[in-house]
């Protein structure tokens, strides 16, 4: 009896702490986060859902939806395949010079988008190392679709590297030694050994590259030129819309990148939740 | 790892160093090229107009300040996503990752719809003779944004694997909470603070998208350096453009050298304590 009578006001106490920090912690998250993704929703549909829909089906719309899912249905597999032959040569074996290699693989992260489209018109602009050659063959990279693929390349170059790195590296090669000792072919071992090994991961690293590559911004706007319905892609729809005071139709094509933001941290969340023990530890769902 | 039995180590390696060549390491340097190709004296020339310099000390303390509200934001929210358990905490948690996963362009003008003079917040701002879009204010918050998730998950993991015995221990001893967590938890989470910091701060100096359209690009106001980058290449200022890039990206460079020191020194740290 006395004990309950002693714990009481120290329960209370914690339970006006716990508030205290709630509280604030809700308040800050509501306001920089939901605050935000519901503005553009409530911005899009402000005129009805004809007036959304109208502005949806206009022909440059479709056009930048044609060019962003060409863009990274381009870049993302080129970052895949690169992700899992860096992941298998990091993972697996020691050499010289491994550590510089991994910062490199880390590198188009701490590089500004801006600079991560600069450097691409300094290569192949008009004024570029390679740009009077181009041009003397017919060949157009900056501002066109060739320009936007590389700079979203570049910038989305280390997302599934870094996913399978740590957790091949967790995972150790016994299984792989196994089966090459059991007389599977290199190829054999990689499909029966590895990639189900990985195929978590690898799904995880592949969703956070696509969203990135599809809704990239920076990179894209400094090599595309911004020619309507050729090298347009949907941020870049969003950019032009605004800035001709379009802002219902800037919101509408926004609206479809928030929701494949919110479809890309779904299918995010359900990963960390059913497969927890097949993702890097940094992934794990809290 | 015997080399001998697992295959791939060639192919690998060459296609891995050729990809990143390619597409990485021959653009950098093209960039770094250029900007030997103009010189000191004139590279130092092209930095120093006014408001160049406006727009590199923006985006520089900008950034800085926004790492340090997020230090102070991402450590409230981790702490209250790890330590208590509450209706919604899960969803909260998977929104934590909105600004990785919003397109920064989206961002930005979402931000500009609240902030704005007549926006959803702005309106009632105004009053209070408060703007935020259009001042080195909106450049924070838009930085704010983007960087908020590093801390939060980098601070994460360490929260979960807090010993609470050594809290217990400290509140036997006669610590106060407050003492207990300056003295006892602080310190141990300060590697992983330090870092999410500069995660944040890496981010935000280099921000593009989520920042244009709120800060109004007010040249010496509310100009950030990537926008004026963009400018000068518009212009054809290649000299100039490239004269600024080189700038932030010895900075990020040396963000990212700290970095895998700093991650270094956090692990031998583990280990010592483990």
């Amino acid at each position: 009896m006395n004990a309950i009578v002693l714990a009481r006001p120290v329960s209370m106490r914690r339970g006006f702490a716990r508030a205290l920090l709630i509280v604030p912690a809700l308040a800050f998250m509501a306001l920089f986060l939901l605050l935000p993704l519901t503005v553009v929703f409530v911005e899009a549909f402000k005129q009805g859902l004809g007036a959304y829909w109208n502005s949806i089906i206009q022909p440059e719309a479709a056009s930048a939806i044609k060019l962003t899912l060409l863009v990274a249905g381009i870049a993302v597999p080129l970052n895949l395949v690169f992700g899992v032959a860096a992941a298998w040569v990091m993972a697996r074996f020691e050499f010289r010079g491994k550590n510089l290699l991994g910062a490199f693989i880390d590198l188009p992260f701490s590089v500004s988008p801006v600079i991560a489209g600069l450097i691409y018109v300094l290569l192949f602009g008009a004024q570029g190392w390679f740009g009077p050659w181009l041009d003397a063959y017919g060949i157009k990279i900056i501002f066109a679709v060739p320009g936007l693929v590389l700079a979203t390349i570049f910038i989305t170059l280390p997302f599934v590297a870094r996913e399978l790195i740590p957790l091949m590296q967790s995972q150790g090669s016994e299984e792989e030694e196994a089966a090459r000792v059991l007389g599977a072919s290199g190829w054999q071992m990689f499909f029966r050994v590895t990639l189900p090994n990985i195929r978590w991961a690898l799904l995880y690293g592949v969703l956070l590259c696509n969203a990135r590559a599809m809704g990239e911004f920076g990179a894209v706007s400094v090599v595309s030129g911004h020619i309507r319905g050729l090298t347009t892609t949907l941020p870049l729809e969003v950019e032009m819309r605004y800035n001709e005071y379009n802002y219902l139709g800037a919101f509408a094509v926004a609206s479809l990148l928030a929701l494949l933001a919110l479809l890309t941290l779904v299918i995010k969340t359900v990963l960390e939740w059913r497969y927890r023990g097949e993702l890097p530890a940094h992934a794990s769902a809290h | 790892m015997r080399r001998g039995i697992l295959p791939g180590f060639g192919l690998g390696l060459g296609y891995v160093c050729a990809y990143l060549g390619l597409m990485v390491l021959l653009p950098l340097a093209a960039l770094v090229w250029k900007a030997y190709g103009i010189g000191a004296a004139e590279l130092l020339q092209l930095l120093s107009s006014p408001r160049t310099l406006a727009a590199l000390r923006l985006s520089f303390a900008g950034a800085f300040a926004s790492a340090l509200v997020n230090v102070v934001a991402g450590l409230l929210v981790g702490w209250v996503l790890v330590r208590y358990r509450f209706p919604g905490r899960r969803m909260l948690d998977a929104a934590v990752d909105l600004p990785f996963a919003l397109p920064t362009a989206v961002a930005g003008i979402a931000l500009t719809a609240l902030y704005a003079p007549n926006g959803w917040l702005g309106q009632f701002l105004k009053p209070l003779g408060i703007q935020i879009a259009y001042t080195p204010l909106g450049v924070l918050v838009a930085m704010t944004f983007v960087g908020f998730p590093f801390v939060v998950r980098t601070l994460e993991p360490v929260l979960e694997s807090l010993d609470h015995g050594v809290e217990e221990a400290a509140h036997t001893l006669g610590a106060n909470r407050g003492q207990t967590f300056l003295r006892v938890i602080l310190p141990t989470l300060m590697p992983a603070l330090l870092t999410g910091f500069a995660l944040a701060l890496a981010r935000a100096v280099g921000e593009y998208g989520s920042v244009i359209f709120i800060a109004g690009n007010i040249p010496m106001r509310s100009e950030i350096a990537p926008l004026l980058i963009v400018e000068k290449l518009e212009q054809y200022n290649y000299a100039g453009a490239a004269a600024m890039a080189v700038v932030m990206l010895g900075f990020s460079l040396a963000l990212l050298l700290t970095l895998t020191l700093l991650q270094r020194r956090s692990a031998v740290w583990q280990e010592a304590a483990a």
